[in-house]
Parts: structure tokens; C-alpha cells; sequence
């Protein structure tokens, strides 16, 4: 299989009145967003405001009670094949095998794929990843943030224009987190279309080219960093002795290196 | 497809070869129940007809051995489906059905495997057959047909189970099913309604075909009822999970 064709003009995603119910809970009360090709685009909202709906509805995870949804230019009810050729959907629990070895993980899904040579594609994507020395053992061994950068270089296999990253960085401990963070911005700057969701305001602010803020099933806010700080009111300059955050404490006291392997 | 399912597959294999246990697990007690058949109660069962025991418990042990087996399935599932794995594989462009037939394959080679063990250990037990290879094909091809059946029951708690534990207990009733069957003792002495169910009941009909073919006989009506049974079980099971499957991710 080729990878997917895709018009050079569509946005890398549109979404426009969607909306979906489990049974009485309305979770999506028509979301409206469109993700430009190259950007990092942070879905932020609180747990159950709708994140995770949205973007399973974007990898054809779940059908839309209404309204519509285009990665790439193709319908994801319409299309979801094309739709899954395109994009790639990391989930919030680090789906690998751990009976697996990293390698192996990789492998799997790059013959799933079809993708040419799957173990040069694996060696890759392991040096990529800082996980070479790990290539071997089981994935089940690894640390957080280690099954997490294997989790997101399976989501990479087949170079796929649109990476979904649900909630990247829950769960792990800061030195994973910023590790995670590292592997998002290089993706970003190789010019992959990169939609995650997330609860915390930092990783908004630190990774986003723009930002939506998912309240109640709707988009309430939408634009860049600089756009949501202006709808507020003019900054006072005060005067603050600035104290060091606990994570940068935490970072100072347990060391600097942001890989392990 | 077949691309799919067999990559799919690989998987799956090596997660059973690297923990080899699953498999010796499963043949422990249905080993230790046909010890105890055999050794301990076969005397007073079988009297001094000089009927080969043996051949006769065969059967009802390699049903035993497929129905505690395909826990371990329904166990796979549920993991897969918990840890995000069915998810990952369900917004990849792959064909649909290769995921739960991976399972299901992989179910039917470590069953064989497992099956295979209780055969031999039947062999040093004094199983004395007498089965051409026409009934020894027979022989496995009810056996097949049997775990592609309880395989495709497995697969719906693997499906919709809400804990470990939920998943694999379907198999408990599976397991305890021979006991009230002819594998183990003929229904003739049973009381009344424990006969008739006995003898209405599917696994009846399956083992008395296995037992046929191992005695290189021909197993007439009883192979029919149990193909009827296995087909129309098997069917209907492999659309409720196919269903349930579409479900989830549509």
C-alpha cells in the first residue's frame, strides 16, 4: 500500500458540528476546530470534557452522531480507510506488547503497514528514540517514559502525515514528560501535523502553535497563545521574588540527562 | 487478510512460546483428572470387562484440556482490548477480521499442542487404538472443529468481559460439561433427568463420535448431532463476536 493521496490545499484537519452521545451523556455538543498542515495544535480541557471522543472520532474509532470530520481531505466516515492510511493515533495507556521486544513491536507494526523493509524501518525509529539498547529486551522491562517514546515511534512507523496524542505526558514522572516533549517538537519540525490533547496548561502553552479549549462538549476558546492571553484583561507588572518550581527543584536534584536507554 | 492474520498471528505464538507455561498449565489437570479416572476409579468403572478404559476417557479428557484452554484466550482478548492493543490495530488500515482470527488460530495450534501431550501421556496410560488414518483424521478433525467452536465462544467475554477474573469464568461450566456426558462413565446408570440431559446434551455426541473413530468404527448418527451442534454453535458464536467487535470500534 502507497500511503494515502493527499490534496496539497485541505487542512491536516476539519471538524465541523460534530456531535455524539453515549446513551443520555451528551459528551460532543457540536465541536467546530481545523488544524492547519505542520501545526501542533493542543486540545485542552478538563477530564470528560470530550478530548478523547473527539480524536476517536478523527481515527475512526467512533461514528459521529452528526456533523463532520476530514483528515487529509478524506472523510472519516465517508473514507476511513484513506482516513487510516493518514494518520496515526497514540492512545492515553501505552499500547505495546510487553511480551514483545521494542524491536519487535516496531516490526509488527510496520509489516501491518506494509511498509517496505520493516527492520531497517525498526532500527530507525529505535536509534530515533534513544531506544537502541533496549531493542532487544522486552517492552514490559521498560520505564514509563520509555514505553511511551516506543508507544509513539509505532504510532511513526509508515511516516503518516497526522499524529493523534492522547493526553501524551499523563501518568509519567517529569523527566518522561520532558522527554516526550522533545520527541513531539522534533516531529513537528520534520513537518508532521501534530493534534494532542491535554490537561495541563503548561504543555499547552510550552508545545503549541495553537490552542482549543474543549469546555462542556463545545469549543469555548481557540487561536495562539498570544490570541487567549489577549482576551484577558492587560498584564499589572508586579514585582515577585521569583522561587524555583518544585520540578525544576526535583529536575536540579536527580539529574540533568532527559534520555535514558 | 492473510497478510494480516498471519502477522497477527506470529504475535500471538510468540507470546505463548515465550511463556511456555500456558501450555503445560493447561495440560496439568486434565493429566491429573485422567490419572485419577484411570488409576483410581477406573478399577471399580470398568470392572473386569476388559474393556481398554483408556481409549474410553480419551475423548472427555481432550475436551477438557480445549475448554480450560480457550480461557487462556478469552484472557488474551481482554489484555489486548484493556491495554489499547485492539484500539492501535483498529485505526490502522487492516482488514477487519484478521485481529479476532489471529486469536482464534493461535488458540487452535496451542490446543493441538496441548492436545498432543495428552495423547502421548494416553500412550503410556496403555491407550490401545485402533483407528485407521481415515479415523484418526476423524479423530482431529472433530477435535479441530470442536476448539474453532469453543474458541468463537471465548471470544465474546474476551469482547465484553469487565475484569480478568469475568473473562475466563465462562469456561468453568465448559469444564465441568463432560462430567455429565458419557466421557467418563456410560449415562445408562444415571438417574432420569440427569440421563436425558446427558444424553441430549453436545458433548455426548462428540465424544461418542471421537470414540468411534478411535475404535475404527464408523460413528453414524452421533457424528451428525455433534457437526450439527459444533457448526451451529460455532456459527452463532462467530456472529455474536463478530458483531460485538464491529461495535466497539464503529
Amino acid at each position: 500500500m502507497t500511503p494515502a493521496t493527499t490534496s496539497t490545499t485541505a487542512p491536516a484537519i476539519t471538524v465541523s458540528g460534530l456531535r455524539k452521545s453515549f446513551g443520555d451523556n451528551v459528551v460532543l455538543r457540536g465541536v467546530d476546530l481545523t488544524v492547519q498542515r505542520g501545526e501542533i495544535f493542543a486540545l485542552l480541557g478538563a477530564n470528560g470534557a470530550g478530548k478523547t471522543t473527539t480524536i476517536n472520532v478523527l481515527s475512526t474509532l467512533l461514528r459521529p452522531d452528526a456533523g463532520t470530520a476530514t483528515v487529509a481531505g478524506h472523510d472519516v466516515a465517508a473514507d476511513a480507510p484513506a482516513v487510516r492510511r493518514t494518520i496515526s493515533l497514540t492512545g492515553q495507556f501505552a499500547a505495546v506488547d510487553e511480551i514483545l521486544t521494542g524491536r519487535e513491536n516496531l516490526e509488527l507494526v510496520a509489516r501491518l503497514r506494509r511498509v517496505p523493509e520493516p527492520r531497517r524501518v525498526a532500527t530507525g525509529l529505535l536509534e530515533r528514540f534513544g531506544l537502541t539498547e533496549a531493542a532487544d529486551r522486552r517492552s514490559g522491562t521498560y520505564s514509563g517514559g520509555m514505553k511511551r517514546r516506543l508507544d509513539i515511534a509505532m504510532s511513526l512507523v509508515g511516516a503518516p502525515s497526522v499524529v493523534v496524542l492522547d493526553e501524551p505526558t499523563t501518568g509519567l514522572d517529569p523527566q518522561g514528560r520532558l522527554e516526550v516533549w522533545a520527541t513531539i517538537r522534533d516531529l513537528a519540525d520534520a513537518g508532521t501535523t501534530i493534534l494532542l490533547t491535554t490537561q495541563y496548561l503548561d504543555e499547552a502553552e510550552a508545545l503549541a502553535h495553537r490552542i482549543a479549549i474543549l469546555h462542556g462538549g463545545t469549543i469555548i476558546a481557540n487561536g495562539t497563545l498570544a490570541e487567549l492571553t489577549a482576551l484577558f484583561p492587560p498584564t499589572t507588572v508586579e514585582y515577585v521574588e521569583k522561587k524555583p518550581t518544585l520540578e525544576e527543584i526535583f529536575l536540579a536534584i536527580t539529574g540533568s540527562e532527559t534520555r535514558e536507554s | 487478510m492473510f497478510h494480516d492474520t498471519t502477522a497477527l498471528t506470529g504475535r500471538l505464538m510468540k507470546q505463548i512460546t515465550r511463556s511456555p507455561d500456558t501450555i503445560i498449565t493447561v495440560a496439568i489437570t486434565p493429566l491429573a483428572l485422567f490419572l485419577l479416572f484411570r488409576y483410581v476409579f477406573g478399577g471399580a468403572i470398568a470392572g473386569s470387562g476388559g474393556a481398554n478404559y483408556t481409549n474410553y476417557l480419551l475423548p472427555g479428557i481432550l475436551l477438557i484440556t480445549v475448554a480450560s484452554g480457550v480461557a487462556y484466550t478469552a484472557l488474551r482478548l481482554y489484555n489486548d482490548r484493556t491495554k489499547g492493543i485492539n484500539a492501535r490495530l483498529a485505526t490502522m488500515p487492516i482488514a477487519r477480521s484478521a485481529v479476532l482470527w489471529s486469536h482464534v488460530l493461535t488458540s487452535l495450534v496451542s490446543n493441538l499442542v496441548t492436545a498432543v501431550i495428552i495423547v502421548a501421556a494416553a500412550f503410556a496410560m496403555g491407550l490401545h487404538p485402533h483407528a485407521s488414518v481415515g479415523g484418526w483424521l476423524g479423530f482431529v478433525g472433530v477435535l479441530v472443529l470442536f476448539t474453532l467452536t469453543l474458541t468463537w465462544l471465548a471470544v465474546i467475554p474476551g469482547l465484553t468481559a469487565s475484569s480478568m477474573e469475568g473473562a475466563s469464568a465462562f469456561s468453568y461450566p465448559l469444564i465441568f460439561l463432560p462430567f455429565l456426558s458419557s466421557a467418563f462413565v456410560p449415562t445408562d446408570t444415571m438417574p432420569g433427568p440427569v440421563r436425558w440431559f446427558a444424553q441430549h446434551q453436545p458433548i455426548t455426541s462428540v465424544v461418542e463420535s471421537m470414540r468411534l473413530f478411535l475404535d475404527g468404527r464408523a460413528p453414524g448418527d452421533d457424528l451428525w448431532v455433534a457437526l450439527a451442534w459444533l457448526v451451529g454453535l460455532g456459527a452463532l458464536a462467530y456472529a455474536l463476536a463478530v458483531r460485538i467487535d464491529r461495535r466497539a470500534h464503529a
